[in-house]
């Protein structure tokens, strides 16, 4: 027994919770899978990164062959994801030309003239943006409080046919967009909700409310009973235990749910370009119609992308130890 | 004398007492906390999936000026006898096969190589995962300017900076000769890159939940890794694996978004996947809304089908769990 301890054991093991017996081999065999993960995870973020230096390209550099990793960032298809141009007549040319040196002209105008062309306006993209988050915003606030409540009822009671209902409610959310929308567009058109903000925030508040019901049924199940059933013991009503009780303890939940929700509205795209034409369009059916009117500007669609992109990886970073709820209805926990 | 016994317990005073009165029961509450969002889930999308079945057995267009007229079963039978509709679901049925089986493979791969901790771990999985957070319409987009031949990426990462030479991805043409499928294969790539990550995280937490001791019981009896591999970690992680491919299928099936950003169907229509079908009919073109009714049924019954088999392991875990 004492060899033993001075030995190890005569094969080499590759679990355990001793250091000491952990083979050496193992360790360097570990650090060259670290390599290999962090070498795939460059790889994926290849396209990220493209699109992100394409956002800052200018349209010369874009198009260039072979492809420029160098080049000298330009805010061009900001400018031009984000205003409707001119050219500008050469007469004039002259006279923006002083404007510009006088200081006169703001960061947008100048790199405009360098481009040879004058601001006339704001884009559509500025409108549909502005639809994007009025309507995400709207519809995520109220399908997360009335997923709560609904979650509440069903963590909390003993209610007839729960799993049925359960499964009612999680079959709504894996219909395909397009099945829906074909009824659905007939509905609105009949009652004018057809490109409108309520049409819209009350479909995305449908599209999220199955999936909030299940992820934050899976958090508030998490919450002990006992502590309601001691305030009930102390004579709060049902509604104060709720309030007071459980909502503190869920607030984490809530939050992860409600940023689900906003990406999910955020990035929705078939209901948008169905459903909608002008007034209530949202910004995903709109980059992707940019495509189509004269002259392809890459570095437009970049930038606009790379603004949709920024949001998303942040709320990725910040929820990451809830991504695996997300991802399926709430149903598996890490 | 009975007040302060009350304080002593804790009670509220009698403002509490006189609330009680007016409060909710259980019963009022359960139905106040669930109505609204059943009310609201039934009337925009159970009604309308009831409105479209009658549809379906209808012929009517939403932009003409006629009523439906009630045809019976004449849009099914349209749409069984209808070759092109097959070759579309083939295409469909072939983008599921590819792209969750190489997701499945390379998720599980991933999974096991961040499986055990080392510096910086977390912080490389999280930039794995952000692909699958994008939006997928804008991911299209973007992989069409990286598919470009002649200044896209793509074509320079894999070797060829002679545009001439190079594939076109989303033409299907290798060096000017058309290449059937190469398209389908390009979305194929972009959905792997994407969900990839999805089926990681899914199998990385399975294999989280295996316990220890099954390994170290396994040491002890001197089982080789590969054994350990075929005898305790796949059998572990399998209902989680399947999770994350049934889910996968079910998404390959209702795909739409990343395709239309891509290619919209083309070239020809090497990449139509039958949902794209399903909008093309349905709101473009000549509107047929009673027979793209008819075939959003039919693409139903089978999303169904696969989805009942999810919410069954769903449940089954849930009931473990």
């Amino acid at each position: 027994m004492a060899k033993f301890h001075e030995q190890g054991p005569r094969t080499p093991v590759s679990v355990s919770t001793r250091v000491d017996k952990v083979n050496p081999k193992y360790k360097s065999v570990n650090s060259v899978r670290a390599l290999l993960v962090f070498i795939m995870a460059m790889i994926g973020l290849i396209p990220v990164f493209v699109m992100g230096i394409t956002a800052f390209k200018a349209r010369a550099d874009v198009v260039s062959v072979p492809p420029k990793l160098i080049f000298e960032p330009t805010l061009e298809g900001f400018v031009f994801l984000f205003t409707n141009r001119a050219v500008v007549a050469q007469s004039r040319l002259v006279e923006f030309r002083e404007a510009a040196e006088a200081g006169e002209l703001n960061l947008f105008e100048q790199i405009a003239l360098n481009t040879g062309q004058e601001i006339t306006g704001p884009s559509d993209y500025v409108f549909r943006l502005r639809n994007s988050v009025i309507i995400a915003g709207l519809s995520t606030i109220i399908s997360v409080i009335l997923g709560l409540f609904a979650a509440y009822a069903f963590s909390r009671f003993e209610i007839p046919g729960k799993n049925d209902l359960l499964f009612f409610i999680l079959s709504t959310r894996m219909l395909p967009a397009v099945v829906v929308t074909i009824p659905l567009f007939l509905m609105f058109r009949q009652l004018s909700l057809h490109d409108t903000h309520l049409g819209m925030i009350l479909l995305y508040t449908v599209f999220n409310l199955s999936f909030a019901v299940w992820l934050l049924k899976g958090f508030l199940d998490e919450i002990p009973k006992e502590y309601e059933e001691a305030a009930l013991v102390d004579g709060y009503t049902r509604l104060q235990a709720f309030f007071k009780i459980v909502l503190p303890q869920a607030v984490t939940g809530i939050a992860a749910t409600t940023v689900f929700c906003l990406i999910f509205a955020w990035n929705e795209y078939a209901f948008a370009l169905m459903l909608t034409s002008e007034k209530a369009r949202t910004a995903p059916p709109s980059i992707a119609t940019m495509l189509g009117r004269g002259g392809i500007e890459w570095s437009a669609i970049a930038a606009g992308s790379l603004g949709f992109l920024i949001p998303v990886v942040i709320v990725t970073f910040v929820l990451r130890q809830y991504l695996l709820r997300g991802v399926t209805f709430g149903a598996i926990r890490q | 004398m009975t007040t302060t016994k009350a304080q002593d317990v804790g009670v509220p005073p009698i403002t509490a007492v006189r609330q009680r009165r007016r409060q909710l029961s259980d019963r009022a509450i359960i139905n106040l906390f669930i109505w609204p969002t059943l009310l609201l889930l039934i009337g925009i999308n159970i009604f309308p999936l009831f409105y479209s079945l009658y549809l379906s057995f209808t012929e009517y267009s939403a932009i003409a000026r006629q009523q439906p007229v009630w045809i019976g079963l004449e849009n099914f039978a349209n749409i069984l006898n209808n070759e092109r509709l097959w070759r579309y679901f083939a295409t469909t049925g072939r983008y599921a096969v590819m792209s969750v089986g190489l997701q499945t493979i390379l998720g599980f791969g991933l999974a096991m190589l961040v499986r055990e901790k080392f510096r910086g771990s977390g912080l490389v999985t999280t930039l794995i995962l952000i692909p699958m957070m994008l939006s997928p319409v804008v991911v299209g987009l973007f992989w069409k300017l990286i598919y470009n031949p002649t200044f896209g990426y793509f074509n320079y990462l894999i070797g060829f900076s002679n545009p001439s030479l190079g594939p076109d991805m989303l033409a299907s043409r290798w060096a000017g000769q058309p290449v059937p499928g190469l398209a389908l294969t390009a979305v194929v790539i972009v959905d792997v890159w994407m969900w990839s990550p999805f089926v990681m995280l899914l199998v990385l937490s399975g294999l989280k939940a295996i316990p220890d001791y099954l390994y170290e019981a396994a040491v002890i009896d001197r089982a080789s890794s590969w054994f350990q591999f075929w005898r305790i970690t796949l059998p572990q992680v399998a209902p989680l694996l399947l999770i994350a491919v049934l889910f996968r299928t079910i998404e390959a099936f209702k795909s739409f978004d990343l395709v239309m950003g891509l290619t919209g169907g083309g070239p020809g229509d090497q990449t139509e996947l039958i949902a794209v079908n399903l909008y093309r009919q349905a709101f473009l073109g000549q509107w047929r809304t009673g027979e793209a009714s008819a075939l959003a049924y039919i693409i139903l019954i089978v999303i169904i089908a696969i989805s009942n088999l999810y919410i069954r392991y769903l449940n089954k875990m849930r009931g473990e769990g």
